[in-house]
């Protein structure tokens, strides 16, 4: 009996402390009060092209905490599906699968005109995206694709890891070097960034003789990782003129490093240091000239739905199911304080 | 002649197996076997240069310096982990989550609500205090949750391993500060004109507070009688709540110092990845002592030890460029050898058959 209260307040603190501590992870839904201005003001005094009516959306998203990509995300798509712009839009935040399938149910049942998903996992959305169809519901994937029927959606909108990748190690091929000696440091094995930009590296140093894998090992986005395994390579004495780090945090790590042991990095140095996301820190490093280069990894998808939706409005089917976007890579020397302020995360 | 020379022999072989025997001898053997193991393979591995940094000052570099270095944090958690698992019999598996915070909250008392502030809001000393207080308290509340509602530990500290992270998300309103005084980043780096990175200071201090506090009061007597059996230590006087309370609230300012230096080392936060999976190696830490991970006695010097060996360990398999592919599995090899070895049922039934070994004639006999 005593085991059993014992687990029970085990429990209710669990609870109750989940509930206070993560209130993004619960699948809570929240409706903005978008009703009130539809039906009594048209809301055509404030936007004359917006339509009368509201188009309902349903936006499942990772929880915004998540990283700086998906805060970055998630404010674009505060800011984008709005009354001004004719929505009435409602967020559901989860990092686990059935919560979002749970939140998906409930969309439907409030009879959302397009449920807009960024799933947490692959798997398992067969049945709820069948009930969406059903319904007469539009689903619009973004950020993440699932393993699921391509009938079941309208479109989706992804990153290219792979290209994102590719137009690095082109950047970094047109640096015209004599030799290329790469420390390259690995993101969490096996998640699709950074398959997707070791692709492209691997590839190169295969197929040329100049450029050369000093040490490629996964720090796991962990700037201290990346630090020591940087560190492990200066303390060996080895060459290297090329950091290749798989997000901005590692590229951060690296340097500390070599600035701890007076190797000259950046515009003019003697290393080449690259990064990747395209964090606002980050690109200002590259203003300053500390780094080389830096990858984005677009988290701005909400235009992109924004015109599908627009688009099927007025009756046209997007001309392709899968959109990828435009991912830029930006070079410290042509880089601007512009470039910081807009596409900084 | 042979009259005085056989007990010298005796002598040294019973030194030997008293060593041996004990506790210590797993971390320190360990160690050993990676010295000699880099030794061979490549002697440059103990090089220590003077250098400069690209600020100018002087720093010293190698391995062993940047082994030093890292495991400070390790070090200073194993002190507080070996207290909780000698008195509460088992772990607290949220010191990472709670570093998380920890640093979170120095950001916080340091920026203000500003993410990048262009001075410093509150000395440095007061957040270092907050961040004491702060995560004391959560290491009160895990504890208490052990020591009085009689959870298990693991499943206690459970509910911060889970919302801890995002509690620290929370506490800077999901913002990434990033402190651009130089002063903050001297506690995770080097102080100018000492070459000697600081958290090594830091962690040596650490070592000299716990020395003397198991010296000088009961802290350590307490801890073991808890441990062992908390009936008999209840009725020796003691309430045993108390004890693997205070065990929590010293673990939370362990987590303090760590998170300390964490933050310091970058001057911000990734409140995913900071200090991530740090609690399994500082279990791991306690385990490599020899300590017995179902509480009781406790050998504080060999959990610290035990800290160091798995840097060193970290570190050479960094050197040797394993595939970062199968870097887990070197590790979890060499992990899996170590603790089986320092296991106290292995060690007795290695002692036993030693015995055996050297006091059946009959085998002797064969030997000679």
């Amino acid at each position: 009996m005593k085991k059993l209260i014992a687990m029970l307040l085990a429990l209710m603190l669990v609870m109750s402390l989940a509930a206070c501590g993560a209130p993004a992870a619960a699948p809570a839904t929240e409706a903005p009060k978008a009703d009130a201005p539809a039906t009594e003001a048209p809301a055509a005094t404030e936007a004359p092209e917006a339509p009368a009516e509201l188009i309902k959306v349903g936006i499942i998203n990772n929880d915004p905490n998540e990283s700086g990509y998906r805060t970055a995300n998630d404010r674009d798509m505060k800011n984008t599906f709005t009354a001004e712009n004719g929505y009435e839009a409602s967020f559901a935040y989860s990092l686990k699968n059935d919560e979002q399938i749970a939140a998906a149910q409930k969309f439907i049942q409030d009879e959302v005109d397009y449920l807009l998903l960024s799933a947490a996992g692959t798997s398992g959305w067969d049945s709820v995206l069948r009930d969406a169809q059903d319904a007469g519901i539009q689903v619009i994937l973004f950020d993440r694709t699932i393993d699921a029927d391509e009938s079941l959606y309208v479109a989706s909108i992804v990153s290219d890891m792979a290209k994102e990748g590719q137009t690095a190690v082109d950047w970094l091929a047109s640096q015209n070097k004599d030799v290329y000696n790469v420390i390259h440091i690995q993101g969490v094995m096996g998640s699709a960034a950074q398959i997707g930009r070791t692709g492209a590296l691997d590839e190169m140093v295969a197929a040329n003789d100049n450029w050369n894998m000093v040490t490629q090992q996964t720090a796991e986005w962990n700037a201290e990782t990346a630090q020591q395994i940087v560190q492990a390579v200066i303390d060996s004495g080895k060459e290297f003129n090329v950091i290749y780090a798989e997000n901005d945090d590692m590229a951060k790590g690296a340097v500390a490093a070599l600035d701890k042991a007076n190797i000259s990095h950046g515009v003019d140095g003697d290393v080449i240091v690259m990064g990747f996301d395209c964090n606002k820190w980050a690109l200002e490093e590259l203003l300053a000239g500390n780094w080389n280069y830096d990858g984005q990894c677009n988290p701005f998808q909400a235009s992109y739905i924004h015109d599908i939706i627009m688009g099927l409005e007025a009756g046209n089917a997007p001309a392709e199911k899968v959109v990828v976007m435009d991912e830029k890579g930006f070079d410290a020397s042509t880089i601007t304080q512009e470039d910081v302020d807009n596409y900084g995360i | 002649m042979t009259q005085t020379k056989t007990p010298l022999h005796q002598k040294t072989g019973s030194a030997l197996k008293a060593l041996v025997r004990k506790q210590i001898f797993i971390p320190l053997a360990a160690l050993l076997i990676l010295v000699v193991f880099n030794l061979i393979a490549d002697p440059s591995f103990f090089a220590i240069e003077l250098g400069y940094s690209a600020a100018g000052d002087p720093v010293l570099s190698g391995y062993l310096i940047t082994i030093l270095d890292n495991a400070s944090e390790l070090a200073i958690l194993a002190i507080g982990m070996t207290l909780v698992t000698a008195a509460s019999g088992g772990q607290d598996i949220s010191v990472g989550a709670t570093i998380a915070i920890a640093g979170s909250v120095v950001l916080r008392v340091l920026c203000g609500t500003e993410s990048r502030p262009e001075m410093l809001q509150a000395p440095i000393w007061v957040a270092f205090l907050v961040c004491c207080v702060v995560s004391m308290l959560f290491g009160a509340f895990n504890g208490t949750l052990v020591a009085y509602f009689k959870i298990q530990p693991m499943v206690a500290t459970l509910i911060m391993f889970t919302a801890g992270r995002s509690i620290a998300a929370w506490i800077n309103n999901n913002e990434l500060p990033i402190i651009s005084d130089a002063v903050f980043g001297y506690f995770g780096n080097f102080i100018p004109g000492i070459p000697i990175p600081t958290p090594v200071f830091i962690a040596v201090a650490c070592m000299i507070l716990i020395a003397l506090a198991l010296k000088f009061t009961t802290l350590g007597l307490y801890t073991q009688a808890v441990g062992i059996n908390p009936h008999a230590s209840r009725l020796n006087g003691m309430d045993p709540a108390v004890v693997k309370l205070v065990t929590y609230v010293i673990l939370g300012l362990c987590v303090a110092v760590a998170g300390f230096i964490k933050v310091s080392r970058f001057s911000s936060i990734n409140y995913s990845v900071v200090a991530k999976d740090i609690e399994m190696d500082a279990i791991l830490a306690v385990a490599l002592g020899g300590n017995a991970l179902s509480g009781g006695k406790f050998n504080m010097t060999a959990s610290i030890l035990g800290a160091y060996v798995i840097q060193f360990l970290t570190t050479t398999l960094y050197k040797f460029n394993v595939v970062s592919s199968a870097l887990p599995a070197y590790k979890a090899v060499v992990v899996i050898i170590l603790v089986v070895l320092s296991a106290p049922v292995f060690r007795e039934k290695m002692a036993a058959a030693w015995k055996e070994l050297t006091h059946n004639p009959k085998i002797k006999k064969e030997a000679a």
